[in-house]
């Protein structure tokens, strides 16, 4: 155990898409924060969206219909 | 007396004091390649990309902004759409009033087996929707057309030739080189299939800029012009499908773009109806004056409103490349002579080969440049006599 907290992450297509979540995102005040894709997982894009699984339904919802989340993992 | 400069129609100047900023910050404190590196200059620029992006969709009437793809002008975007959606034996149609950025890629299409039908617009520019209902065939699988011409600002009735290409089932794509931030645009409701812009005219961005609108799904039947790095999906050897990144190689110019989404900005802020409304009074204005002063013969519709804020006249008795050249040697004002880059247009309004004087204004003119202007042609005129 590191302490830290267990993230998840949503990978997406590409940066325009994460862009876009960002976007959503803040406009909706859900915490998150842009990172690199970590090494171990297969990416499809060099940055994804990190997160609190608290938050995962609140994403999945709002970003629905406007930008693609290929897969959410554990960091 | 300062320059006067009525060549938007070729290229909009000055530009916003944002666009110029712009493009000074993301030099001096950003300067990375956008989306290929994960670092936080690299996400910001990806940041000022997607801006941009979204700006335009939101001008546009699109609301996805993945569905709105960078290029290098309108030039770009037109081939892009002309080479990878029509095949030989396929039929297309196009106007006469074409710019030379549609007209070349389909003759050049049509020397592949492509069938090309050129609709003749009228000696004002203006095209028949029922004649362009009339030239549908069966193999026919778009109608290319501006949005307006270039020479005479004639704007074509969208609405109308999207109706007659639902109706034939045929596609819809224009060529808003002179209108996107000058005129009203709506892909979506308008039910535009593909819509090319260019970003350093109405929309007071760069050089170098430019793109196209391609309506969802559509992207699948259009083979990108290029294949190349998109800093995704970069483990596979195959070009990605989905969009903007099928459609955007290479790193991009991202400073351009940072100076696009700034001059759109400056746009969407000012209104589009605003603009409209701006040059259609200075059109007017110089329209009005330009037929009190006698010799003067005025190309395309006599009401501003029919029309971009763009105004082709001849002077009997000097050549147009005479004209523009005493404006700019004796007066200051910069215009443009000669056809245009639209020689077919410059025929269906009777003007080919000598062409045109062209004035074109954006949002920085004034009244009293027009006034000015007017006063210098009346004494090329009176000194002709
Ligand atoms: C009607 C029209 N279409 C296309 C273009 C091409 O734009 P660009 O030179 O930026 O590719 C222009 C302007 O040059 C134009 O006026």
């Amino acid at each position: 155990m590191t302490g830290k907290p267990d993230y998840l992450i949503a990978l997406f297509n590409s940066v325009s898409h994460v862009i876009r979540a960002e976007r959503i995102l803040n406009g909706q005040g859900i915490p998150h924060k842009i990172v690199p894709v970590p090494k171990h997982i297969s990416s499809d894009c060099g940055v994804c969206i990190r997160f609190l699984p608290e938050y995962r339904d609140q994403i999945i919802q709002k970003l629905e219909g406007k930008t693609e989340i290929i897969e959410i993992r554990e960091l | 007396m300062s320059a006067i400069y009525f060549d938007n129609a070729a290229t909009s100047w000055p530009k916003p004091e944002a666009m110029m900023r712009a493009m000074a910050d993301f030099n001096a404190n950003v300067g990375a390649n956008p989306g290929r590196s994960g670092h936080r200059l690299s996400i910001e620029a990806g940041r000022i990309v997607f801006d941009a992006r979204e700006r335009i969709a939101v001008l546009l009437g699109a609301g996805d902004p993945c569905t709105v793809i960078f290029a290098r002008n309108a030039t770009e975007a037109v081939n892009t759409a002309v080479r990878g959606l029509l095949r030989p034996g396929d039929h297309v149609i196009t106007s006469s009033m074409e710019h030379n950025s549609v007209m070349r890629p389909l003759r050049a299409a049509e020397r592949e087996g492509v069938e090309l039908t050129v609709v003749a617009c009228s000696a004002s520019g203006e095209i028949s929707p029922a004649d362009v209902a009339r030239a549908v065939k069966r193999n026919t699988r778009a109608l290319f057309v501006t949005h307006a011409s270039n020479v005479t600002g004639t704007i074509m009735p969208v609405d109308e030739l999207a109706a007659v290409a639902h109706e034939r089932g045929i596609l819809i794509c224009v060529d808003a080189a002179q209108t996107a931030g000058s005129v009203p645009i709506e892909v979506e409701k308008t039910g535009i299939d593909m819509l090319f812009f260019t970003g350093h005219k109405s929309l007071y961005g760069p050089q170098g800029t430019g793109g196209m609108y391609i309506r969802k799904g559509l992207e699948a039947l259009v083979a990108p012009l290029e294949r190349g790095g998109t800093g995704s999906r970069s483990e596979f050897e195959d070009q990605p499908e989905f969009m903007p990144d099928r459609f955007e190689s290479g790193t991009p110019n991202t400073i351009g773009i940072a100076g696009l989404g700034a001059g759109v900005e400056h746009v969407l802020s000012t209104g589009v109806e605003t603009i409209r409304k701006k040059e259609a009074a200075l059109t007017g204005l110089f329209m009005e004056g330009l037929r009190a002063v006698g010799g003067v013969t005025v190309y395309g519709p006599r009401e501003a409103l029919k029309k971009t804020a763009v105004v082709s006249f001849g002077i009997e008795g000097i050549s147009p490349s005479d004209i523009s050249f005493g404006l700019d040697e004796r007066f200051n004002i910069m215009s443009r002579p000669g056809l245009h880059c639209a020689p077919s247009a410059h025929r269906t309004i009777g003007t080919f080969p000598t062409g045109t004087v062209r004035f074109s204004f954006g949002i920085f003119n004034t009244e009293e440049e027009i006034n000015a202007a007017l006063r210098a042609i009346e004494i090329l005129v009176k000194e002709n006599k």
